[in-house]
């Protein structure tokens, strides 16, 4: 296991097979971006020779997970790690201590102050400094300045764009790039994006058509074309995996990450979230699975932490779906794999019976796979069972639909006089606003004035926020357009079906999501048969196309599906994945979809991250 | 390599080569007939004023091209700087930078515009760039060093009329003099005399003197008599070197020393109409086929045609000796077994012996390090390097520090020799100008990212490297005031593949931080106006280091919105309460002018409140400063405080449904039920009933919970009768109201085993329900 000091703990996965396999069964093998970001890596830590102690900057480690566990690290001697805080660091007898770090001002006096403090020892260790993922002039001139730019030996960065999460799905884990891009005009995250895009076509060709909406879409393309002109020459030769790229950006589509996500792995995420693939849960539904000797013990109280993704074949199967279907599926597994363990009664040779007991440990995997996700469908039955949940649900569905969106809402008014949580509220009033494409002035201004003396005048810097972002906004217009676009685009289907979906509104049961409607035109009949809608959404769209290098122009066979990959600026949920995904498995949809991201959000960590809260003195 | 002694002259002992530096890329239709031609040393730009001005690199690529539309130029010079200086009649001076942008003019004084120039020189000293001109009247005006502009007027010549026969500017003891001659006659001009001045050994032949020449370093002079004799001597005039008579009378068009460092044979380059001649002890000719310039450089001369750009040089005695025919030196020996090595030919061992038992080996490798240097072609300096890296294998302790950064010299001169670059320095030439210059250079050539690169490789520190090529590309974008990324794609474009940049997005923080500390703040502030990107991230940068800076940002842009927003953040960091309050009034101000009224009048009603809780707090000892209204209307109502609650209810305006539910919760919170009664019946409940049953049974309160049932409207029943847990009243009330779900849900609730009866009732009903 982990080494980690009594002054710090840390944890990156330790499980090593299992931890890739997952990369590579997808139609395009995301296990060779992940090998050369290992590869990387490695080489680094090779560049500091001798034993090592890494200092991690805590937000990386969640990332990191998803690249390299410990037993690489390991191999090249990182023999301690520990997390940044100031003072003085730890003892380790090591010979290199090397910070990992992202480049922030503030994080560099953290160090400053370790390599200060460490001078006055006897044992003079190695300081190293890798930025993750780009190296900053500014925090290289901060460490100047604080006297200790001289005592780094190694100052390198690591390119970590686009992190392989699952076999279809690449994150770069940028918890703030919605509000950089779309709150505060930074577009640092667009420029990672970029060449993570650069990256991703050195390794798997040149994506030999572009798409896109909106104007973060249009500076990413732009951005890329010229890399590409500025590397031409350096161009790789090698058949394109991907047929086109899709960029879309989410102020096109604020609605969806509003509304409450139904799918089995949208719900986990809602209820308990997952970061970097992990989910923390209640202890207490999991008790029972321990051993014997502990039953009687106290209840555990540590959350139990479980990775998610589709190495896990239950989950690989289930997490898509609507949650109204999961007891079923659950149920039909149970059955199967208690057939499969009856089995052995019918084994009579000691051929059967050695073959049994190789398939073994694949079904006991199974079974308490299937235990553990039962245990989490009941935690979020409970939930989704309750009268909360149901009201909160139906109004969302109220405003979806276009009812009463123009009124002030009682239901949310309620749940303000009982002091319900602020993000709940916000996203209902953000969620009326923009389904009525902006609220009446003396609506906004009502429902912002209940906020603030319910929750306190300083969410005022948060409201003016969520209206800067286009989230709340007064009516300008008297003309409200959100009904035409859900017409035109089908967004709301009446007769969702959830057990056996045929269309993508199961995923929010009845709702369709826009991103993925547009995704889905696209790819036929085309955005021309839509551009008056495309003309309501905020920003331009556009193609482009990128020459590719003669003789690598794909042949496509008689029925062979064409991949396109998905990139969503500022974020994208658990249930628009899910519907890509419903869309790539349909028999007749000619196409599969790989998804990018910055970042994985839901509509409470999105509302979060928008969120201005002035420290008290 | 067979013909690397091809374009080898013999002159006396040394020899002498011209190497071709580039094919010019320009177009001139005539050549470079008629042509006002500039030149800047150290493979510096060239300038070419016709009606049109022109400014080329040394390949000839077009760098700036506008109609001259000032005075008749006399007279073109570059300074130090790369700027271009072009020489009026009237004496007024105008510079220009590389990119023909007009940067500033000055004039040379009120006698030149009064009597004329009539010849102009631009000289470069350890002060600077200077300006020596001669009017009409024929006297001299000096100025050392334009940008420090000082005019001397010299003084009088006499007996001279008109222009001088020639001249020339040197710079002596520290002084700079002007040396003329008038006739046969040659004086020194300084500051305060006119000295004449006989060059010893001059032949006597000569009537007059018809060109003269001062060396790159101003320590040689060379003379060329109507006779056609050549005089080379010191510049002081103290001792001769040669004479030599070129049996040319006419007077050149251009003379111009060509020595090196440690020359063995130096040499004058005088130039005819067809003739190019290089004369030292002895003489050699070449014949000119084009209009040409002649460039005079540290260790050479570059000739600039029309079609073609040349060096001509003194060969180096290093490559002399390893490159001259049946040379023996040790670098010759070297270079020969390396060959043999390659061919895998056991005479590789047998040259190698012969080295080593001369134990000259080590010098052999030296001779082949300084040889590459001094060779153009990369190949050659290839063959060298590994001929060098071969011989290095058999000394043990030879130091690596000469070969490896002859390598670093060599890639890097390569690159900047290329052609889309355009600067064709010698490594001796490289040397003397020091890397710093190189990079100075580059920026003014506005390829900033092969001087990032260059700085990288070489590892200059980045106060003198990589920082300060930023700090030039950020003035020059905020200058341009082109969008900064755009800016970047021609400018990158047009670069050197193998000198790729990662310079961007990451550097526009670095570049706003330097322009930050150039420039004085209201400059700064007006100029990032102009820069959306660079504007939000200079922003970012004050949130978290400069919180006052960011004040005055807004400040300047009007922004009130955001003002506000400063003053209410601030005032949340704020302890005292008096400070707090008067933050808070700024904010309220401010957004008064941003006309934002809701924002003004929630900070006004948060002052109230503030002010309300610190009298409570007083009074009766409460802790409230720091609550919601939300939570002090609580806060009163569970500690009986009903009056204050009351008047905080009026004041604020809360709205009367919130109020009940506060009120109904805290009375529940208090188990008063009696109050909550009352309250019931006060009147008409906003919130109606079914709260009040919710409430109580949450205080786990059935009984109270039971009294409120009656009163919740019939929508309302179902769930109230549910919430007390009343299955059969539930069932009851949904029948009545033949409602489907409301059946549906109560069904739900109702077990198998116990409540068997009431099953079948509802079902009952649910199918007459839905038959309807």
């Amino acid at each position: 296991m982990m080494h980690t000091t009594a002054s710090s703990h840390l944890t990156l996965p330790t499980v090593r097979a299992k931890m890739s396999a997952h990369l590579s069964y997808g139609r395009v093998n995301l296990n060779i971006l992940r090998e050369a970001a290992r590869k990387e890596l490695r080489e680094f830590l090779d560049k500091c020779a001798g034993s090592k102690a890494i200092v991690w900057d805590e937000y990386l480690t969640g990332p990191f997970g998803l690249i390299a566990q410990y037993s690489l690290l390991k191999e090249h001697e990182v023999e301690k790690m520990f997390t940044l805080k100031g003072g003085r660091l730890p003892a380790a007898d090591v010979k290199n201590i090397i910070f990992f770090v992202r480049p922030r001002l503030e994080l560099m006096d953290i160090i400053a102050e370790n390599v200060i403090s460490e001078d006055k020892m006897h044992s003079p260790r190695d300081f190293h400094i890798l930025f993750v993922p780009r190296r900053s002039m500014l925090c290289e001139q901060r460490l100047k300045e604080q006297g200790v730019l001289g005592s780094l030996i190694n100052i390198d960065e690591y390119i970590l764009d686009l992190i392989p999460y699952d076999g279809d799905l690449l994150s770069m884990e940028s918890e703030g790039a919605f509000r950089e891009c779309y709150l505060e005009s930074d577009q640092t995250s667009l420029y990672h994006t970029a060449k993570g895009l650069m990256t991703l076509q050195a390794l798997y060709g040149t994506i030999p058509q572009i798409f896109g909406k909106g104007e973060c879409a249009r500076h990413v393309a732009n951005m890329m074309l010229r890399m590409k002109r500025e590397f031409a020459g350096s161009q790789t030769q090698i058949l394109p995996v991907f047929d086109s790229l899709l960029l879309l950006d989410r102020n096109i589509d604020l609605l969806t990450p509003l509304a409450t996500q139904l799918t089995y792995e949208g719900l986990i995420d809602e209820v308990y979230g997952i970061t970097n693939g992990y989910v923390k849960l209640p202890p207490e539904k999991f008790a029972a699975q321990k051993k014997q000797v502990e039953v009687g013990k106290d209840l555990p109280t540590e959350p139990k932490k479980m990775q998610l993704n589709s190495a896990e074949e239950l989950y690989a199967e289930i997490r898509d779906k609507n949650f109204n279907a999961i007891g079923a599926a659950l149920s039909k597994k149970a059955k199967i794999i208690s057939a499969a363990f009856e089995e052995r009664h019918n084994a009579k040779t000691v051929g059967e019976i050695k073959q049994f007991v190789s398939q073994l440990p694949h079904m006991q995997a199974a079974r308490s796979s299937l235990a553990n996700h039962t245990s989490i469908a009941e935690l979020i039955k409970d939930i989704t069972t309750s009268e909360a949940f149901f009201d909160n649900l139906t109004v969302e569905q109220e405003f979806m639909t276009g009812v009463d969106t123009d009124k002030v809402n009682t239901y949310i008014e309620d749940c303000i006089a009982q002091k319900d949580p602020l993000i709940k509220i916000l996203r209902l009033v953000c969620m009326q606003s923009v389904c009525n494409n902006g609220l009446k002035q003396k609506i906004l201004d009502y429902y912002k004035r209940e906020i603030l003396q319910t929750y306190g005048y300083e969410h005022m810097l948060t409201l003016n926020n969520l209206e800067k972002t286009g989230l709340l906004k007064p009516q300008t217009s008297t003309r409200n357009n959100y009904p035409t676009i859900r017409k035109t685009l089908k967004l709301w289907m009446e007769d969702a079906n959830e057990q056996n979906p045929n269309d993508i509104s199961y995923v929010y049961s009845g709702y369709a999501p826009l991103s993925i409607r547009l995704t889905q035109v696209l790819a036929r009949p085309g955005w021309r048969s839509i551009e008056e809608v495309l003309k309501m959404l905020p920003g331009p769209h556009f193609e482009e196309r990128q020459q590719l290098p003669a003789g690598l122009h794909k042949k496509r066979q008689q029925g062979e599906n064409r991949t396109t990959l998905v990139f969503f600026l500022g974020g994208v949920t658990y249930a628009e994945i899910a519907a890509l995904r419903f869309l790539s498995q349909m028999e007749d949809g000619g196409t599969e979809y790989i998804i990018a991201t910055t970042k994985l959000i839901n509509g409470t960590s999105w509302i979060k991250s928008l969120m201005d809260r002035p420290e008290a003195p | 390599m067979a013909f690397i002694t091809a374009n080898w002259n013999p002159l006396g002992e040394a020899f002498y080569r011209k190497i071709e530096l580039y094919e010019m890329g320009w177009s001139l239709r005539d050549g470079l007939k008629d042509c006002l031609v500039a030149a800047a040393p150290y493979g510096g730009p060239i300038g070419d004023a016709r009606p049109q001005l022109e400014i080329y690199s040394s390949s000839g690529t077009n760098m700036a091209s506008f109609p001259w539309k000032s005075g008749p130029v006399r007279q073109l010079g570059w300074t130090v700087c790369d700027d271009l200086l072009c020489i009026q009649e009237d004496g007024t001076v105008l510079i220009y930078d590389l990119f023909g942008a007009f940067k500033r003019h000055f004039s040379m004084g009120n006698e030149v515009v009064q009597n004329q120039m009539l010849e102009a020189k631009v000289f470069h000293s350890p002060y600077g760039t200077g300006v020596a001109i001669v009017t009409g009247a024929s006297r001299f005006t000096l100025a050392t060093n334009i940008d420090d502009l000082k005019l001397r007027r010299l003084p009088e010549v006499p007996g001279l009329q008109g222009a001088p026969s020639c001249w020339a500017v040197l710079t002596q003891d520290r002084q700079t003099k002007v040396l003329l001659a008038n006739g046969a006659d040659l004086y020194i001009l300084d500051n305060t005399s006119c000295t004449p001045v006989t060059p010893p050994g001059l032949s006597p032949q000569a009537c007059s003197i018809v060109n003269m020449a001062v060396s790159f370093s101003y320590k040689y002079l060379a003379l060329f008599t109507d006779s056609g004799h050549l005089w080379m001597g010191s510049a002081n005039l103290k001792d001769k070197l040669s004479e030599v008579d070129t049996k040319v009378r006419t007077p050149p068009k251009q003379m111009v020393w060509c020595r090196r460092p440690k020359s063995q044979q130096p040499s004058v380059v005088i130039m005819w109409d067809r003739l190019l001649l290089v004369a030292g002890e002895r003489q050699h000719k070449y014949t000119l086929d084009e209009e040409s310039v002649c460039v005079a450089e540290l260790d050479g001369v570059r000739i600039v045609g029309g079609s073609r750009h040349e060096l001509l040089q003194e060969v180096p005695s290093a490559c002399q000796d390893i490159f001259k025919i049946a040379s023996m030196a040790p670098g010759a020996l070297l270079l020969e077994a390396h060959k043999e090595y390659d061919k895998s030919s056991q005479k590789a061992d047998e040259y190698l012996r012969e080295i080593k038992e001369q134990s000259v080996l080590g010098e052999a490798v030296r001779q082949c390090v300084e040889a590459a240097g001094y060779e153009h072609e990369p190949e050659t300096q290839k063959t060298l390097l590994r001929a060098a890296s071969f011989g290095k294998c058999f000394l043990s302790n030879y130091p690596p520090e000469p070969f490896v950064s002859m390598c670093r010299d060599l890639k890097v001169l390569n690159a900047v020799r290329d052609y889309t670059v355009g600067i064709p320095l010698t490594h001796t030439q490289y040397k003397q100008m020091t890397v710093q210059v190189l990079i100075d250079r580059l920026v003014y050539r506005k390829l900033y990212p092969l001087a990032i690169e260059i700085c990288r490789y070489l590892k200059t520190p980045e106060y003198q490297g990589v920082s300060r090529v930023l700090k030039h590309w950020a003035c020059a974008f905020c200058q341009t005031g082109v969008n900064f990324l755009d800016d970047m794609g021609p400018i990158m474009s047009g670069e050197n593949q193998t000198l790729h940049s990662t310079v961007r997005t990451s550097y526009q923080r670095s570049m706003v931080t330097y322009l930050k500390n150039e420039m004085n703040r209201g400059d700064f502030f007006m100029t990032l106006r102009n820069q959306p990107v660079a504007l939000s991230l200079y922003r970012q940068f004050c949130k978290h280091q400069e919180q006052d800076t960011l004040k005055d940002l807004f400040n300047q842009d009007d922004d009130h919105q955001e003002l506000g927003n400063f003053y209410v953040k601030a005032s949340y960091k704020e302890k005292k309460l008096e400070a707090r309050l008067s933050l808070l009034q700024s904010a309220v101000d401010e957004y008064n002018k941003a006309k934002n009224e809701f924002a003004a009048k929630a900070t006004e009603e948060e002052m109230k409140l503030l002010r309300f809780q610190r009298r409570l707090d007083e009074e009766k000892g409460e802790a409230l400063l720091g609550l919601s209204l939300q939570e002090t209307l609580h806060a009163l109502l569970t500690s009986n405080f009903h009056k204050q609650a009351e008047q905080l209810y009026r004041d604020f305006r809360v709205p009367d449904k919130r109020y009940w539910w506060l009120k109904l919760t805290a009375l529940a919170e208090k188990d008063d039920w009696e109050e909550m009664e009352k309250f019931a019946k006060s009147k008409k409940s906003p919130i109606g009933y079914l709260p009040f049953v919710e409430v109580c049974v949450k205080q786990h309160n059935k009984y109270e919970a039971k009294k409120y049932v009656s009163k919740v409207t019939p929508e309302q029943k179902v769930k109230a009768h549910l919430a007390i847990g009343d299955l059969e009243g539930a069932a009851e009330a949904a029948i009545d109201r033949r409602s489907e779900g409301e059946i549906s849900t109560v069904l739900s609730r109702c077990s198998p085993t116990t409540d068997r009866a009431l099953l079948e009732r509802l079902n009952r009903a649910r199918s007459t329900a839905s038959k309807k």
